[in-house]
C-alpha cells in the first residue's frame, strides 16, 4: 500500500502500516547521525531548541551550501543506520520519535523500541542524494553546526512528498532485514 | 607550465566523478531495473532517477562525496613531477568550495573536521611510474558506508580457493544492506595484508562487466556474482535479485604460510573519472 502523510503522524496511523508499505511525508524532519544522537541523549529534553516529537528523524549527513538566501541542500541521501543502533532505543523513548528514515536497516533493540512506542523505520534509497535534495523546500534552522561540523550537525528540513520511503521495520515487530537474512 | 590551469583540470575531474557515473555502471543498473520487481525495482528506479538528476543539475549524486582518492600514473619524462602532489591537494581544497563537496576529513584524535577534505595523508594518492611524458590521474572518491564493509581475511592456506570464495560470500551476506547494494566488490588475493587490500581497491577501477584476463579467475568472478546475488539481499538490502553488479579479482603471489584476502566494497555509485595531463601542461578529462 502507498500512503501520503502530513507530519506529525499519530499512533493510530502508524499502526496501520506494515512492512513493505511505501509512504511519502510532508512536514518537518531533522537530521541526526552518531554525534548528534550522542549529544542529544545528554541534553535536557525540555531545553532543546526544537521539538523532535513533531518531526521524523532522518539518518543523514547532508551536503549543504550557504547562499545569500540562507542554507541550501545540495545532496542529502540517508547514511548507514546500523551505526545508530547503540543509541536508538533510548533516543526513541526520550524524544518520542515515531518515524525514522535511514538505510541499511537496524537491529533488535530498535525493533523492540519501535514496537513498544508505536514507531516505524523506513528505508530511503541509499546514495540518492540529489533526488532527496529536490524534495526539501526549505531549511528553517541548523543546530550545533560549529561544534559538530556539516555532516554531524542537526539540520531541520521542510520537505514535501519526501519518498518513496519503504516501511522496513513496522510497529508490529516485523523487519524486512531480519526476514531476508533468514 | 600553467599550474592554475592544471588545478582547474583536476577540479573538473573531481566534478565529473561526483556528478556523472560511468556508462558501464549505468548499463548494469539498467539491466538490474529490467529484472527486478516490487520494492527492489523502486530502489533501482530511484537510483537511476538520481543519476540523471545529478548529471543534469551538476550536483554530487550522493551527499557522501567520499574520501578523495586518486590513482596517478606518472610518465617518467613529465617535467614537473614534484608539483603534482601539491596540485592535487590544492585542487581538492578548491573543489570542496566550488562543486561543492561535503567536508569529510576528521582528525581521529580530536574529532575536529578539517573542513577542506584534506588532512594528514589525505587526499590518498597512489603513485605508479610509467614510460612516457603523460600523467594519468584517476579519481575514485570513496564513500564511508561501503568502505566500512571492507574486510581483511588472513586465511589458512589449507582452505584453498574454495575457502577464499566462501569468505567473500559470507562477508557480503553479513554486510547486508549497509554498503548500499547493488555493490561492486573488489577482491585482492595474495601478497601480504596491505597488498591484498590495495589490490581489492584497485580492482574497482575496472569497468563493470570486465572479466579478468585469466579464464580461471574470470570463472571465479562469475561464480561469486551468482552466489552473492542468490542470497536475495537485493538493492538496499530490501530483498531482490541484484546484490552485486560485479565482482573483480586481482591477485599477487603469496607467502607459503599466508592466504590474505582483501575485500573492498563499492556502493552502486562507483564514481570514477580519468584525466590526462600532457608534457606541456595541457589536459583533458576523459
Amino acid at each position: 500500500m502507498e500512503y501520503h502523510f502530513k507530519l506529525p503522524v499519530d499512533s493510530g496511523e502508524i499502526e496501520k502500516l506494515h512492512v513493505g508499505d511505501v509512504i511519502y511525508i510532508t512536514g518537518k524532519i531533522f537530521t541526526a547521525r552518531d554525534e548528534a544522537h550522542h549529544m542529544m541523549l545528554e541534553k535536557d529534553k525540555n531545553n532543546l531548541p526544537f521539538d523532535p516529537s513533531e518531526m521524523a528523524l532522518y539518518h543523514c549527513g547532508p551536503l549543504m551550501k550557504k547562499t545569500d538566501k540562507g542554507w541550501q541542500v545540495v545532496s542529502a541521501g540517508p547514511t548507514t543506520s546500523s551505526r545508530m543502533e547503540i543509541f536508538e532505543d533510548e533516543f526513541i523513548e526520550k524524544y518520542g520519535i515515531n518515524i525514522i528514515i535511514g538505510k541499511g536497516g537496524m537491529g533488535e533493540r530498535t525493533e523492540k523500541a519501535l514496537q513498544k512506542h508505536t514507531g516505524i523505520y523506513t528505508a530511503y534509497t541509499g546514495g540518492a542524494g540529489a533526488l532527496a535534495a529536490d524534495k526539501v523546500e526549505e531549511v528553517p534552522s541548523v543546530y550545533w553546526l560549529d561544534e559538530l561540523g556539516m555532516p554531524e550537525a542537526v539540520w531541520i528540513f521542510k520537505v514535501k512528498e519526501f519518498g518513496p520511503l519503504v516501511v522496513a521495520i513496522d510497529s508490529h515487530g516485523r523487519s524486512i532485514y531480519r526476514e531476508i537474512k533468514r | 607550465m600553467d599550474y592554475e590551469d592544471i588545478k582547474k583540470g583536476i577540479v573538473q575531474l573531481m566534478k565529473k566523478a561526483e556528478t556523472e557515473l560511468p556508462n558501464d555502471v549505468i548499463t548494469a543498473l539498467k539491466k538490474a531495473y529490467e529484472i527486478e520487481e516490487g520494492v527492489a525495482k523502486t530502489q533501482i528506479e530511484a537510483i537511476l532517477k538520481n543519476i540523471d538528476l545529478a548529471k543534469k543539475s551538476g550536483r554530487p549524486m550522493c551527499q557522501d562525496t567520499g574520501i578523495q582518492t586518486f590513482f596517478v600514473e606518472v610518465g617518467v619524462n613529465f617535467p614537473d613531477i614534484d608539483k603534482l602532489g601539491g596540485l592535487i591537494k590544492d585542487a581538492v581544497k578548491k573543489a570542496t568550495k566550488d562543486i561543492p563537496l561535503r567536508p569529510n576529513t576528521v582528525d581521529p584524535f580530536t574529532g575536529e573536521n578539517h573542513k577542506d577534505n584534506t588532512g594528514d595523508n589525505i587526499p590518498y594518492i597512489t603513485w605508479d611510474f610509467v614510460e612516457g611524458s603523460n600523467v594519468w590521474i584517476t579519481a575514485l572518491p570513496k564513500g564511508g558506508g561501503s568502505e566500512n564493509m571492507s574486510k581483511l581475511g588472513m586465511l589458512k592456506p589449507g582452505v584453498g580457493i574454495e575457502g577464499v570464495k566462501d569468505f567473500v560470500v559470507t562477508e557480503m551476506i553479513k554486510a547486508g544492506g549497509n554498503p548500499c547494494p547493488p555493490t561492486i566488490v573488489g577482491v585482492g588475493i595474495g601478497g601480504g595484508a596491505d597488498l591484498a587490500m590495495k589490490l581489492g581497491k584497485k580492482s574497482l577501477l575496472r569497468p563493470v562487466g570486465d572479466r579478468h584476463k585469466d579464464k580461471t579467475i574470470a570463472a571465479i568472478e562469475e561464480e561469486l556474482i551468482k552466489r552473492i546475488n542468490d542470497s536475495g539481499i537485493g538493492p538496499m538490502g530490501l530483498g531482490g535479485k541484484t546484490t552485486v553488479l560485479d565482482v573483480h579479482i586481482e591477485k599477487a603471489h603469496r607467502h607459503p604460510a599466508s592466504l590474505p584476502v582483501g575485500i573492498a566494497v563499492q556502493c552502486w555509485a562507483n564514481r570514477r573519472a580519468k584525466m590526462v595531463i600532457h608534457f606541456d601542461g595541457s589536459w583533458e578529462v576523459k
